[in-house]
């Protein structure tokens, strides 16, 4: 479906905005924010000493299997919903505005890769996944690079089957995960294998991080067997390459419905706190700071929905428009998060306060596949050319 | 395509400083309307085409042509609309016509020294005498007024009321007794701008727009459409290259450090955002007419005129950055970067940030009728 002229209405018709609504109205019910504070944030300690996973709601996730959210990025022919990209941002922009803990951004990614690869064995995991399992993508190198060629795993074949040792980072939710999707090194070629996360020879180690609403880990391979059926793709980078603006639209929506929330929030804050006899906001150096903060995330939304929806046309200019869409919604999700600590005042500093929750979401988003710099750095090769040239 | 003009043709209204790149401009408007270019979309009774959906396409084809901007900027885009929505029959069948066809100038009698930002403020007063207002008071920064034979203009009627004391008037200027124009000198060093001096000057009741008392409510009617939150009568304009373009193109002569700037990664890094930006508010002039995606009506039309102007603004400023020291040559030296633009171009914007509410009232509003918050005064 190449479409030669773009939908001027970004192709957002009434089966997303139903599922958009209806997204709001699930969490809005099921997700309040006394929910949310006791499943994430009821004990400092255990997020920051302990060392316990940060708490998430499994019966939570599965009703959001059954709603069938899992299935929007499967193509119908591996019986999935075939959804539009610009619906499934529409949800990621709940799902931020919500803060949701749970492996559904994580899910989307790997499905996006699992797309990509075209092939039959990646169907038959896509299918497993409509059907509600989770997955995690194990494709970033201990560097942190976000170069789909980059891995430090190798590949080696035995028989028919291949065997993967090594490691990968900077997993994000594996622990919530049922599969892997690992991108590896094999004779200098990468290959993208989906490794069952209790397959022998697999260790998951969790990472410290400050996120409260999602869980990170590094793996190790361990002489891992991979049958011929569970390697997806033969040429992984590329798939990846292919998933990558999707990937990047998925993260950047989830930023820009959490800087929504951070806006909504401190705005009420700044109508109720008065200071000096007045609201904060009389003041213009609360309002205009605001006002310049919701400038930054409609701009970021908009090339959100341009994204999502050259996506959806599978345009050339799919990269590009993703690239500017995570480096508007990383830089929109910094100043946002600033200003609504700041705005807050002593008790925005607090761990009472739920501010801190969305400020540490989003600044893991910002980094997670590239800050703005990064994708700027990437978009001047495109728009400018390569240095030297 | 118009004959080339007679000197370098400015980007901008308030650049229009001599008579003969006037009758350029006025002339290239007046083909364009029998072209059927101007006012598509407006009903043929008032000299429009009669269409649907017209305006915006030729709008867009002539920016892509870069042809050049529309000399009746004032009439096309703030005296039509508000003589539309407020005006008599009788009003609308005398000026629109003669605004479209450029065969009237008009320009724009708001600021006063002392009614700035709070434009609510208007000193200039029109006291009623039978049939005739007899007008005295001061208006600035009346870009065009050098050339323009009506003006739109706020009175104040009554001291009692400072909102409900407004009355606005269709005003004559060009040889009007009791109207004065003098030209103000810009930061640039260039005319462009004005300021009017009326002194017992007699207005017919006939040009009054709308009622006595109401000229604040007309007068928010011509912001809406002057800081572009409502789409105009039209006309077009611009150049062929954006301006990320000629960014690029000035980056790749230029040096800095010692390197291309092209190849500098802190100037590729301000192109890229000045990129997104542009990209940005071309998305949200599309999202704007998807109402499922906005969740306020004027959250993103109110946005325009600052990121608009801001957007200018931050470009001409990045094209003197890179331009280094080459960027010190003002528009008269021969070897100055693109005939001096970049420097002229920045020191112009502040015009845009400035006029039609300065970017700080526009916040104001943005976080007052969109966020909620309290009225700051």
């Amino acid at each position: 479906m190449a479409a030669s002229t773009p939908p001027k209405d970004f192709g957002f018709g009434e089966d997303e905005q139903l599922l958009r609504d209806l997204a709001r109205r699930f969490l809005d019910e099921n997700l309040p924010a006394p929910r949310l504070r006791a499943l994430v944030a009821a004990d400092p300690a255990a997020a920051y000493e302990r060392g316990e996973r940060p708490g998430w709601d499994e019966g939570l996730w599965k009703q959001i299997c059954e709603l069938g959210w899992t299935g929007l990025a499967v193509p119908e022919a591996a019986g999935g919903i075939g959804g539009k990209m610009v619906g499934i941002t529409a949800l990621a922009e709940e799902v931020g505005r919500h803060a949701l803990p749970s492996p559904l951004v994580a899910t989307l990614c790997a499905t996006f890769a699992l797309r990509a690869a075209r092939t039959p064995a990646a169907g038959a995991w896509l299918a497993r996944i409509a059907d509600g399992a989770a997955a995690a993508l194990a494709i970033t190198d201990a560097r942190g690079s976000w170069d789909p060629s980059d891995c430090d795993m190798s590949a080696r074949p035995q028989g028919g089957d291949l065997v993967l040792s090594g490691a990968a980072y900077f997993l994000q939710d594996a622990f919530k995960a049922d599969v892997l999707v690992v991108s590896a090194r094999r004779d200098g070629a990468g290959v993208l294998c989906a490794v069952p996360w209790d397959a022998a020879g697999v260790s998951l180690a969790q990472d410290h991080i400050h996120d409260l609403t999602r869980d990170q880990a590094t793996v190790r391979f361990d002489g891992v067997r991979v049958e011929r059926d569970n390697v997806v793709s033969d040429d992984g980078a590329a798939a990846l390459r292919g998933a990558w603006p999707a990937i990047l639209v998925t993260v950047a929506a989830d930023l820009c419905g959490t800087s929504e929330w951070q806006l909504q929030t401190t705005v009420e804050y700044a109508k109720q706190r008065k200071q000096f006899d007045r609201p904060l906001g009389f003041f213009q150096a609360v309002k205009h700071p605001l006002v310049n903060a919701m400038i930054e995330i409609d701009r970021a939304r908009s090339l959100l929905y341009h994204a999502a929806c050259c996506i959806d046309a599978e345009a050339v200019e799919a990269e590009t428009a993703a690239r500017m869409a995570k480096s508007a919604a990383s830089d929109a999700g910094a100043f946002m998060s600033d200003r609504s600590v700041q705005l807050h005042g002593g008790i925005g500093f607090t761990w009472e306060s739920d501010v801190h929750i969305y400020f540490k979401r989003s600044l893991h988003n910002q980094m997670l596949y590239g800050d703005g710099a990064y994708q700027r750095r990437a978009l001047a090769e495109r728009l400018i050319g390569p240095i030297g040239s | 395509m118009p004959p080339p003009p007679p000197e370098r043709l400015p980007v901008l209204p308030i650049e229009v400083s001599t008579e003969s790149l006037r009758d350029y401009l006025r002339d290239w408007q007046r083909r364009c309307y029998e072209a059927g270019l101007i006012g598509a979309d407006l009903p043929t009774e008032y000299g429009g085409g009669g269409h649907q959906g017209f305006q915006r396409i030729a709008n867009r084809e002539m920016s892509r042509a870069g042809t050049p901007f529309m000399l009746n900027v004032v009439g096309l885009h703030m005296a039509i609309p508000t003589i539309l929505v407020h005006g008599s029959e009788e009003q609308k069948r005398r000026f629109v016509p003669k605004a479209l066809s450029c065969e009237e100038i008009w320009c724009q009698g708001f600021s006063e020294p002392g009614a700035g930002s709070d434009l609510a403020n208007q000193q200039t007063s029109a006291v009623r005498n039978g049939d005739v207002w007899v007008v005295n008071g001061h208006k600035l920064w009346t870009s065009l007024g050098h050339f323009a034979q009506w003006m739109i203009l706020i009175t104040r009627t009554s001291k009692e009321h400072k909102y409900d004391g407004l009355t606005y008037f269709l005003c004559p200027i060009e040889g009007h007794p009791g109207v004065t124009v003098k030209p103000l000198i810009k930061m640039t060093g260039e005319q462009g701008f004005n300021e009017v001096l009326f002194e017992d000057a007699r207005i017919p009741d006939s040009l009054r727009l709308d009622e006595v008392g109401k000229g604040w409510t007309v007068a928010m009617t011509t912001l809406t459409y002057e800081r572009g939150a409502a789409e105009g009568a039209g006309g077009g304009g611009g150049e062929k290259t954006s301006p990320i373009e000629r960014l690029i193109a000035l980056a790749r002569a230029s040096f800095r450090n010692g390197v291309r700037a092209s190849d500098d990664p802190h100037t590729r890094d301000a192109i890229v955002q000045r990129a997104i930006v542009h990209e940005g508010m071309q998305q949200n002039v599309r999202r704007m007419r998807v109402p499922a995606l906005c969740d306020h009506p004027m959250r993103l039309p109110l946005q325009m005129k600052v990121t608009g102007s801001e957007y200018a603004q931050h470009n001409a400023r990045l094209g003197v950055e890179i331009a280094g020291a080459r960027s010190t040559l003002y528009k008269k030296d021969p070897a100055a970067p693109d005939a001096g633009r970049w420097p002229l171009e920045y020191l112009d914007s502040y015009g845009h940030t400035i006029a039609a509410g300065t970017n700080e009232i526009q916040r104001n509003i943005l976080g007052e009728r969109v966020l909620g918050l309290p009225k700051s005064k």
